[in-house]
């Protein structure tokens, strides 16, 4: 028999609005330069303080919804989501339970679609840290981050394999970036992934969706994309000997090592935890208006897509403007260069992918400049680069060889000479046609 | 004296507020070994020099000595709510409600003593000692403001402020012979108010009379940035209603709440202030309100879970002692509560507690769509004897009866003295209106106390 990849993804992307989700502390838990600096009695979680939602906040979370094509909920509202662990200060933490406030959504991959089940808005925990002090073990709490917004984004279960897991994260986290509403940093923790993986047998017809698997790993501790996909493929086999063994993988939650680039159990279905969801009372219920979604969705920036096509537009090869929708800087540089000499603009899109310029340092206006004066310098008479080819051509004649019986490669490698031999003057489309009709 | 008399005087200078706190602690001296009423009560010379330093203001409450219910949080003063648990805490901020008084000038004597975290009708449930009830010191003072009741009862200051989640201030207003007011959900903040049931939780004055809360309520009242279920309904002026004919007004009688259980002298003390109301010019109309019982049920589900999650927080990792210090009865309710929000129990419990609340709603609702306030007992029966509702849990819940269906709704209520049973305990009634209907409820108190004169009584200490 054999299995398909049944996976969902849970990522968590902090806002980085002013102030935290419901205080007026500061939100920059990575930039503070001292631990709890940025709290009060609410995000301290002191007897009596009370939480005010972040307007801001909601209205980030409502445009993630909006750019993930979900729809918006009319009626929403907070709960209580109830664990123990130090760095909770409250006991509980407000996340909202059946009434996120968006959902059914979806993201199109190559692979095709994966839908959105739900994107929520909640608050982040403070931060532990573990240290030796005067020779003792013990354990911080760091309370800068506790309360700063927290999106979460949940798909469903129609993630098919690895290869379009790490897409699908990817976009998601282009169209996020897009927003200008987190920095989607994995390395500082302000985006957070969680894998669901299980494994179902192959039906009939392939195009349906198989019914969900009577269990569900849930993987975390993933803090990259290949490790997300790593741990994808490291399930698929893991279960896969215990599916063809005839027994069911066990429900459990696993961590991702990425030392060993394999999974560990965490916690059994017996340690699962009964959050014991009830409405935040503190926090009134919220009728979001058509209006309101109106006034969030002018705010919708192009998104990851468009801007790709954008930049097909100016004759810059896909692969190239895949690299660049999430860099908002180099986009203006592009557009802008695109406006001087639209000749330019796959030249500097390939230079800025390949980190061969630093735009903060070379105004666009300078760059056409310069490449002016480069193809100034260019040799572009015909006769004169024919006679130029044609030493080449002679001179490597395996080269010849080889192209002709279908070695693409050997084609650059000519262009290599060419240019070599040229130190570096030759127009490069001119020369190319002249030994493609040559050869 | 009343707020309004006192406010003449120190306006007058035929009084000054260092006066003031000096009858209070003479008072407090007197009797508060009998009575029990403090937690914390502040050193007179901490009180002296506060007053010293603040400026003289045309505030009705600028030096009025007044106490907090020990469940408010008061930047630099220790803050315990009755529990173990924070003995020693001493808060870095400062409640809304504190706040707004320290702006207007009263004067914070001391913190009072209460079932811990509210969780009792009597201030028997404290770590801090039980609070005797200044009218018979063998008696509980209810609760679980009790400390606050029994401390304005035995003139140890002029006016205080309750937390009113089931009754909490209506019940021992009514065993003390004071007036209190458990306001509209959303009136006033609940910032810094240690919370016991989020959605029930009301902060509220407590006094001798109902123009005295309408003093401290036009002073409390309003939004608050810091609490989202405060409302933007405008605040009425509340002094100005006083005195408003009542010709015209109706009151309903709900008749399902004089039947068994109810003791026969609180029964007639109330019948008597009807005919007094009838007087008045206001009419009087027999109702139906059959919700008492699962107004109790509603109540002690929808409570108790929210207290297993505000009380999450008392894990004495950061700040006062280990879950160890709780009480008995704050386990059980912390127990119900966890296991009413539990997987699979949910449903049963808490969601239908919550369909049962709205219920509640609309049976108010109706009850108040034929009249402008209900007339309802506070207690069953006379303040019982030390000792004999913590030993009884069910007993002990079956005393907010008349007071907890009040809270799922969110309407205010008035308890106010109606008279004395014949062994001279004090008999209080209640007045239920319709929501932010503060004016019209302190209008009918304060008529009322025209002609009676039931809270002029002081007991003998």
């Amino acid at each position: 028999m054999t299995y398909s990849l049944v996976c969902g993804a849970e990522i968590h992307v902090e806002l980085r609005t002013q102030s935290k989700m419901f205080c007026g502390c500061k939100n920059d838990p990575f930039g503070a330069p001292n631990p709890n600096i940025y709290t009060c009695p609410v995000c301290l979680g002191m007897p009596g303080a009370l939480p005010v939602p972040n307007k801001k906040a909601i209205e980030d979370c409502i445009l993630i919804g909006l750019a993930l094509n979900c729809q918006i909920s009319e009626v929403s509202k907070f709960d209580r989501k109830h664990y123990f662990y130090p760095d909770l200060g409250k006991g509980y933490q407000i996340s909202q339970y059946d009434e996120p406030f968006c959902v059914g959504g979806y993201v199109d991959t190559s692979f095709g679609r994966v839908g959105i089940t739900r994107v929520h808005m909640e608050e982040d925990t403070a931060k532990l840290h573990h240290e030796t002090v005067n020779g003792e073990k013990v354990s911080l709490i760091d309370f800068n981050r506790s309360s700063v917004p927290l999106v979460e984004i949940v798909s469903d279960p129609d993630i098919k394999s690895a290869e379009q897991a790490k897409e699908f994260l990817k976009k998601v986290r282009d169209i996020v970036r897009a927003l200008g509403v987190s920095d989607c940093d994995m390395d500082k923790g302000s985006m957070r992934l969680e894998a669901n993986i299980s494994l179902a047998p192959v039906g009939a017809d392939p195009s349906v969706r198989p019914p969900l698997p009577p269990y569900k790993v849930e993987v975390k501790n993933i803090n990259s994309f290949r490790y997300f996909a790593n741990s994808i493929e490291y399930e698929m086999k893991r279960q896969e000997e215990l599916l063809l063994k005839g027994s069911t993988p066990k429900q459990e939650t696993r961590g991702y090592r990425q030392d060993g680039n394999r999974t560990e159990s965490q916690r059994g279905k017996e340690g699962a935890a009964d959050y014991r969801y009830f409405p935040e009372p503190d926090i009134p219920p919220f009728r979001i208006s058509r209006e309101m979604v109106q006034d969030i969705a002018q705010r919708l920036p192009q998104l990851p897509e468009a801007i790709i096509a954008e930049l097909i537009g100016y004759s810059i090869p896909e692969s190239t403007a895949r690299v660049l929708t999430g860099d908002n800087a180099a986009l203006a540089y592009i557009r802008e260069i695109n406006k001087l000499d639209p000749k330019l603009s796959p030249k500097v899109a390939g230079a800025i992918a390949n980190k061969k310029i630093d735009i903060t340092k070379l105004l666009p206006s300078d760059y056409v400049k310069e490449e002016s004066t480069k193809a100034a310098d260019k040799i572009t008479d015909v006769a004169e680069l024919t006679k130029l080819v044609e030493s080449v051509v002679t001179a490597n004649a395996q080269s010849i060889t080889d192209y002709q019986a279908g070695k693409q490669n050997a084609l650059g490698f000519l262009m290599g000479q060419i240019m070599k031999t040229s130190g570096g003057k030759a127009d490069t489309t001119i020369a190319k046609d002249i030994l493609t009709k040559l050869i | 004296m009343s707020i309004k008399d006192l406010a003449a005087k120190i306006k007058n200078k035929n009084i000054t507020p260092a006066q003031l706190v000096e009858e209070a602690y003479t008072n407090i001296q007197r009797s508060e070994d009998q009575i029990n009423s403090f937690i914390t009560l502040r050193p007179k010379s901490d009180v002296l020099e506060e007053l010293a330093k603040l400026k003289p203001s045309n505030s009705p409450l600028y030096g009025i000595p007044y106490v907090l219910k020990d469940a408010y949080a008061t930047k630099g003063i220790q803050t315990t709510t009755a529990s173990n648990i924070l003995k020693g805490f001493v808060p870095t901020y400062s409640a809304t409600v504190y706040k707004k008084l320290q702006a207007a000038g009263a004067i914070l004597i001391g913190k009072c003593n209460q079932d811990a975290w509210g969780h009792g009708g009597s201030t028997e449930n404290t770590d801090f000692g039980v609070t005797h009830n200044p009218w018979d010191i063998s008696r509980v003072a209810g609760g679980s403001s009790g400390g606050p009741a029994a401390a304005i009862a035995a003139n140890f200051c002029t006016f205080a402020i309750g937390e009113d989640t089931g009754g909490s201030i209506r019940n021992p207003a009514a065993w003390t012979n004071t007036t209190g007011l458990k306001v509209t959900y959303g009136r006033v903040s609940r910032y810094g108010a240690i919370a016991y049931a989020s959605s029930f939780d009301t902060v509220g004055p407590m006094a001798k009379t109902a123009e005295d809360l309408a003093y401290i309520l036009s002073t409390i009242a309003g939004v608050d940035p810091y609490d989202a279920t405060t409302s933007p309904t405008p605040i009425d002026d509340y002094l100005a209603h006083l005195g408003n004919d009542l010709a015209g007004k109706t009151i309903g009688v709900p008749k399902e709440l004089y039947g068994d259980g109810l003791d026969s002298e609180i029964k007639a003390a109330i019948m008597s202030a009807i005919e007094k109301y009838k007087e008045m010019g206001v009419k009087i109309i027999e109702i139906s309100l059959p919700i008492s019982e699962i107004g109790l049920a509603a109540y002690y589900l929808i409570a108790p879970s929210e207290t297993s999650s505000n009380l999450a927080r008392y894990d004495g990792i950061r700040f006062g002692q280990g879950r160890g210090e709780f009480t008995q009865e704050t386990i059980r309710r912390i127990m119900i509560g966890t296991y009413a929000l539990s997987a699979g129990y949910y449903d049963a419990y808490y969601r239908k507690a919550q369909k049962v609340r709205t219920l509640l709603v609309r049976a108010y609702e109706q009850a108040l769509a034929g009249c402008d306030a209900l007339i309802m007992p506070v207690n069953p029966t006379m303040p019982p004897q030390i000792g004999e509702l913590i030993s009884d849990p069910l007993s002990n819940l079956l005393a907010d009866v008349y007071t907890t269906s009040i809270n799922p709704v969110g309407v205010p209520s008035l308890a106010l003295p109606a008279g004395f049973s014949k062994s001279g305990l004090p008999i209080g009634m209640q007045l239920v209106g319709k929501k932010f209907s503060e004016s019209l409820l302190l209008n009918l108190g304060y008529q009322y106390q025209q002609v009676t004169d039931w809270h002029t009584r002081s007991p003998k200490l």
